[in-house]
């Protein structure tokens, strides 16, 4: 018979369910200890094909590992069944792959639905149940859960009119335009719905849904950061309430006059190109370019975690992908909410943290492996104020050819869409990402998150990369926020283009014209291919198995032409689509804090007990249970490794890679990032910048890279700024990242923001995230055999502490931290560094204890030699955290040398390196020691 | 002349540049083919002296890990690559290619032998894990390449589903007896299941198997991430032994005798 059948996979139970063990556990954490996971089915419903009983045998065969899986024909829900199946119109690349394995046996499966069946058994309630399904086996938000039914299989998202719509903009009043942006979800202010409606006036006619919806795109803080591009009436105000008017006054663009000033002035002549594409890129060596691009995508990853992070990192290569460059790592920095953060305390709509994690964790992974990109750096980061609003920093760099990128498109190039194909998901992503978040945000903004299909990215970037060598494309951009609408609209920014939205390729029908023209389907690149070079590009594209198409052609007009059915549905001045856009004036106001009390510090002899709780630190402790999920190894660059020493218990500072395309030569590249503690942003942003651009540059510096050739990338995660103290704390940390940038010498090449990371509470009031400003740092490494990684490596070394450590409030780095790096890089490059370890939390007597972990050795410590104001406590120069300083070891017989090539850096020789396992140190006002075991215990859990 | 290598490459394949980098300091001459320019007849095995299936997710592992890429070598290029293992010529599956193999049927036996054997199923933990492990010689292997080796070689893991699983203990020893274990992880000592030596828990820490003529090699671990000095995971330490390459010299010189 005809239609459709469902089948069920399951594991056989000698072959042992992993997934059927995880959720029992969950039951059991969530206090349903009653009742446990039975079973667990992937569902596949198939349709198209006339069922025989040997038909559905030979697709039962696809499905299932003989050897350790069955399979059931479908079995009816009971009254304790979970069945989770996608909402219609997700992404699911499983049932795409299951039509493609059908054909190869001959069986014509036209649609296939894919999802979860979860069998329990015990005391619990079906509400129970569904509660904690939905809390911890499926996301509502892609998915659909229901307790003892089925879910009904809809294979295709609904069909929406497939008309263009005329929007009333010309005779409506101030009032009703603010109406029309809150409806449409554009958010656009007054004074932009101002512009559009001046404009249309002119014209004589009304806007149609595809501009509107491709104006407030265009126009949207994620695409063109109005924010950083506006005017600030700005005043800095001292502790006591007093104005500084040196600090006050106009500032003139934040973008212009700190970040970008900052590389403008240091004009270093290896920056090939910043901030103008789509990532920063520097040069490697004669041959060879790199580019660098690190991106946000908290939103998505708060309400999807797996979907939302796995996208970040897609995106982010895309970027790389975007300036012709063949993506080579890939780095994330995450912040969340406490995992210890009981569940009740949680808002109605808001992930548990460690969900969260889990979810990020298992999204980065899932992409950047499957891309075969190692993930080999970043930091994760828990605080209270991240629960709400989770941040997801995702990064990757590239290599490209020298000249290989062009970026210029010719008038009558075609515009080409390589890679998956258009569907229904990631409407508005980036209005979406410029709103604020509360209780309702999951539910109307569910179709702006997605799940990724990394496999297709990679075939578009098979494609990308022979196009380029064969120099088949004049411009090549990414499709991200904004869809075809921003992609096409930026290529053509000067010669305008022509689109017929009716050749661009469907996952299904039924999508109104500006939702093809505005989704923000992943997976896709746009180039300008001349006409000639067309066939060789599909050729190549078919080899790879992935859709190349032209759908329109740039023109020459300076008119941004949409056509549909024959219809033109859009027709824009692609100046007013860039340049229209009125510039905002705003507010902002910061006042500095007030002095705070000393801090107690715990005595010598009780310094082991200290230790111990800050090796368990959640901001501390071992990050390798997460990091051996990254593929760190793929393309066989990796030369320091994230998890370092005698058995990988040891975390390096930054990672350091070689390209494959230089792998005949001994240069690399080595990243590293910087992330203040949150209580210095929270007392002040400006020293919040220097900490964090000093961390990025020390993390590089200490794998063994160039101070001199480091460029660094700045992502700020901001409140709402249309709040003075928001947008004040913003101003006071941009000036503290260009000074930092100026004093090291290190340009930016690129960034990023994500401001309105704010939520409402209960009673309305709005609630910002901890100020967030996260330096990412990329260092050419002039001699990969000559870095260094933390492990100690030998008995008998002499221990230093580079840098003074001082017991304050507010950290400032020293003026002589850029010299003491580069007088370190000598002795690194020397060969007189055996091990060098960045310090950061939890200061120097935990920095050795990650040494000796990595190492399998021990140290003695003398807390006195430590350099440090005179009457600084032996526990404050054990424990303070404070910039610019490096713990080093160095081999008994090279101190003289060492400490020669440091010149004048503030240095001490505190200690040595012992082969008894205990980490050991000693004051005047006393002693103490700790276990290695112990110690490793903690910080390894 | 030196050995032409061809490097297969499906959709989602990754490591390919990498293997092709082995063949060429094995002193082959490597060429990257998409599988689909084998479909098409643009390329032919017999050209090659020896066949690498690289690391990677062919088809995104949707159906399980090299799936669908073994149903296209079963249903597509089955006779051609039955022809070029009788010829005697190697054939090697790393990681995703040793499941493409295993689940094509080519490991560990033959696909004339009917059920299979064995495959290879999620890692026990439940988890993927990249992580560095050692790898055994094997007395008495039938690998035709791999039998006089001496030195373990050290190289990394990057898999979720590398388990190697038996349809039954009876057939895990009886593999083992017959010489088509390659090579074995060394185990952790002091603990039940071997981790993390054995990374995933393999059955008898079993990481790679042959076929019983031993030309066919399949295995887990990469050999091609550790070809040169500044890939040991602890060059910063001074260690410099258990160069993956040597396996890559030996199969180009054993290419090389046929």
């Amino acid at each position: 018979m005809s239609g459709t059948i469902r089948l069920e996979v399951e594991r056989k139970p000698e072959a042992g369910d992993p997934r059927r063990e995880r959720a029992t556990a969950a039951l059991r954490a969530a206090g349903l200890g009653a009742a446990e996971v039975v079973s667990v089915h992937d569902v596949y419903v198939l349709g198209g094909t006339p069922w025989s009983g040997m038909v559905a045998q030979q697709v039962a065969e696809l499905l299932a590992d003989p050897v350790t899986e069955k399979v059931r024909a479908a079995a009816p829900a009971g009254p304790l069944t979970v069945d989770v199946a996608y909402r219609p119109g997700v992404t699911d690349s499983v049932a795409e792959t299951v039509v493609t394995a059908a054909a190869l046996v001959g069986v014509g499966v036209e649609r296939v639905a894919t999802g979860t069946r979860w069998e329990v058994a015990g005391d619990v309630s079906p509400e129970a149940l569904e509660a904690f399904a939905r809390g911890h086996l499926a996301n509502g938000i892609v998915q659909r859960i229901m307790v003892g039914a089925l879910v009904p299989v809809a294979f295709e998202a609904a069909s929406a009119p497939a008309a263009v719509e005329s929007i009333v903009l010309c005779t409506i009043d101030d009032d009703g335009l603010l109406a029309v942006s809150a409806e449409r979800r554009l958010s656009l202010d007054l004074p932009e719905m101002q512009a559009i409606r001046a404009h249309f006036r002119e014209l004589g006619r009304e806007p149609t849904d595809v501009e509107l919806e491709m104006l407030a795109q265009t126009w949207s803080e994620h695409c063109v950061h109005k924010t950083f591009r506006a005017h600030v009436d700005y005043t800095e105000r001292r502790a006591d309430g007093t104005v500084d008017e040196a600090a006050s006054g106009v500032v003139d663009g934040l973008l212009k006059t700190t970040i970008r000033a900052a590389t403008e002035q240091l004009a270093r002549p290896w920056v090939r190109s910043a901030f103008v594409d789509n990532a920063g890129i520097v040069a490697f060596d004669d041959a060879y370019d790199v580019a660098i691009k690190v991106e946000t995508h908290n939103r998505p990853s708060a309400l999807e975690p797996f979907g939302g992070a796995a996208t970040g990192v897609g995106g982010v290569i895309r970027d790389i992908m975007g300036v012709s460059a063949r993506p080579m790592a890939v780095l994330d920095v995450l912040c969340f909410g406490p995992e210890d953060t009981p569940a009740d305390a949680l808002p109605a709509g808001v992930l548990h943290p460690a969900r969260v994690r889990a979810g990020v964790v298992h999204g980065i992974e899932d992409y950047g492996n499957k891309m075969g990109i190692p993930t080999v750096a970043g930091a994760i980061h828990y605080d209270p104020g991240y629960v709400r609003n989770p941040l997801v920093f995702a990064g990757s760099v590239g290599v490209l050819p020298r000249g290989a990128h062009p970026t210029t498109p010719e008038p009558g190039d075609l515009v080409v869409v390589v890679g998956g194909r258009t569907g229904r998901d990631g409407l508005r992503g980036a209005t979406f990402s410029s709103m604020g978040m509360d209780a309702g945000t999951a539910e109307v903004s569910g179709g702006a998150v997605q799940i990724g299909h990394p496999i297709h990215e990679k075939q578009a970037l098979e494609v990308l990369l022979a196009a380029r060598d064969e120099r088949l494309y004049h411009a090549v951009t990414d499709c991200g926020a904004g869809g075809l609408s921003s992609a096409v609209g930026e290529m053509g920014k000067e010669l305008g283009a022509e689109v017929e939205l009716d050749l661009v390729p469907r996952k299904y029908a039924g999508l109104a014209p500006w939702e093809v023209w505005l989704s923000e389907a992943q997976e896709r690149m746009v180039f300008a291919v001349p006409a000639s070079a067309l066939g060789r590009m599909q050729a190549i594209a078919l080899v790879h198995g992935i859709d190349c198409v032209a759908i329109g052609r740039f023109t020459g007009d300076g008119r941004v032409r949409v056509l549909s059915g024959g219809e033109v549905v859009a027709d824009l001045d692609a100046g007013f689509l860039h340049d229209g856009l009125p510039r905002k004036r705003l507010v902002g106001e910061w006042r500095a804090p007030g002095p705070v009390g000393e801090r107690a510090w715990p005595r010598a002899d009780e310094l082991g007990r200290a230790l111990l709780a800050r090796l368990a630190d959640p901001n501390v402790r071992s990050r390798e249970e997460v990091i051996r999920r990254y593929d760190h190894e793929v393309q066989g660059g990796t030369v320091v490794k994230p998890l370092v020493g005698v058995d990988g218990a040891g975390h390096a500072d930054g990672a350091v890679l070689v390209p494959f395309e230089a792998r005949a030569g001994v240069a690399g590249v080595a990243l590293g990032v910087g992330l203040a503690p949150t209580a210095v942003g929270a007392r002040d942003p400006y020293a919040m910048a220097w900490v964090a651009v000093d961390e990025a540059v020390r993390n590089v510096v200490a794998v063994g890279a160039d101070p001199e050739r480091v460029a660094i990338l700045d992502n700020f995660s901001w409140g709402d700024c249309r709040y003075p103290d928001r947008l004040g704390a913003l101003v006071r940390c941009c000036r503290g990242a260009r000074d930092a940038a100026l004093a090291y010498g290190t340009p930016f090449v690129s960034g990023k923001d994500s401001l309105n990371n704010e939520w409402k509470d209960e009673d309305g009031v709005s609630h910002p995230i901890p100020p967030t400003l996260v330096i990412t740092a990329m260092g050419h490494v002039p001699d990969v055999t000559r870095t260094a990684t933390s492990d100690l490596k030998a008995p008998g070394s002499a221990l230093y502490v580079v840098g003074e450590t001082r017991d304050e409030a507010t950290p400032r780095c020293p003026e002589d931290a850029p010299a003491t790096f580069r007088a370190l890089h000598g002795a690194i490059r020397a060969g007189f560094v055996r091990a060098c370890h960045d310090c950061s939390e939890g200061g120097i007597l935990v920095a050795v204890a990650e040494m000796a972990i990595g190492g399998g050795l021990g140290a003695e410590l003398d807390l006195d030699a430590i350099a440090a104001p005179n009457g600084t406590s032996a526990g404050a120069r054990a424990l303070a955290e404070w910039p610019s300083r490096f713990v080093v070891e160095v081999a008994a017989d090279d101190a003289v040398a060492f400490e020669g090539a440091m010149g004048a850096a503030v240095l001490a020789r505190v200690g040595e390196t012992t082969p008894v396992p205990a980490i050991s140190w000693h004051a005047g006002e006393g002693s103490g020691t700790l276990g290695l075991a112990e110690a490793r215990a903690a910080f390894c859990g | 002349m030196s050995v032409k290598a061809a490097v297969l490459h499906a959709p989602g394949t990754n490591r390919d540049r990498e293997a092709a980098w082995a063949c060429e300091l094995a002193g082959a001459t490597p060429e990257i083919v998409p599988l689909g320019a084998l479909v098409a007849r643009e390329r032919r095995l017999d050209d090659y002296g020896l066949v690498i299936l690289p690391g990677g997710f062919s088809y995104g592992d949707d159906l399980g890990a090299g799936k669908v890429a073994a149903l296209i070598l079963r249903t597509r290029l089955g006779d051609d690559l039955d022809a070029f293992i009788a010829s005697g010529r190697p054939v090697i599956g790393i990681c995703n290619g040793f499941q493409i193999l295993v689940k094509a049927g080519f490991l560990p036996g033959t696909r004339s032998d009917g059920r299979p054997t064995a495959t290879l199923s999620h890692n026990a933990r439940g988890r993927f894990e990249c992580r560095w492990v050692t790898l055994e010689p094997v007395a008495g292997t039938t690998c035709a390449f791999l039998d006089d080796l001496a030195e373990p070689i050290l190289c990394p893991v990057a898999h979720g589903e590398g388990r190697v699983t038996f349809t039954s203990d009876l057939a895990g020893r009886d593999a083992a007896r017959r010489g088509l274990v390659a090579l074995r992880y060394a185990p952790t000592p002091d603990t039940d299941d071997g981790y993390p030596g054995n990374p995933n828990g393999s059955a008898g820490h079993v990481a790679a198997l042959t076929n019983p003529a031993g030309n066919v090699l399949g295995l887990m671990p990469h050999p091609e991430d550790h070809l040169v000095p500044t890939q040991h995971p602890r060059f910063h330490r001074g260690e410099r032994h258990g160069s993956g390459l040597t396996l890559f010299t030996r199969a180009v010189a054993y290419a090389a005798r046929r």
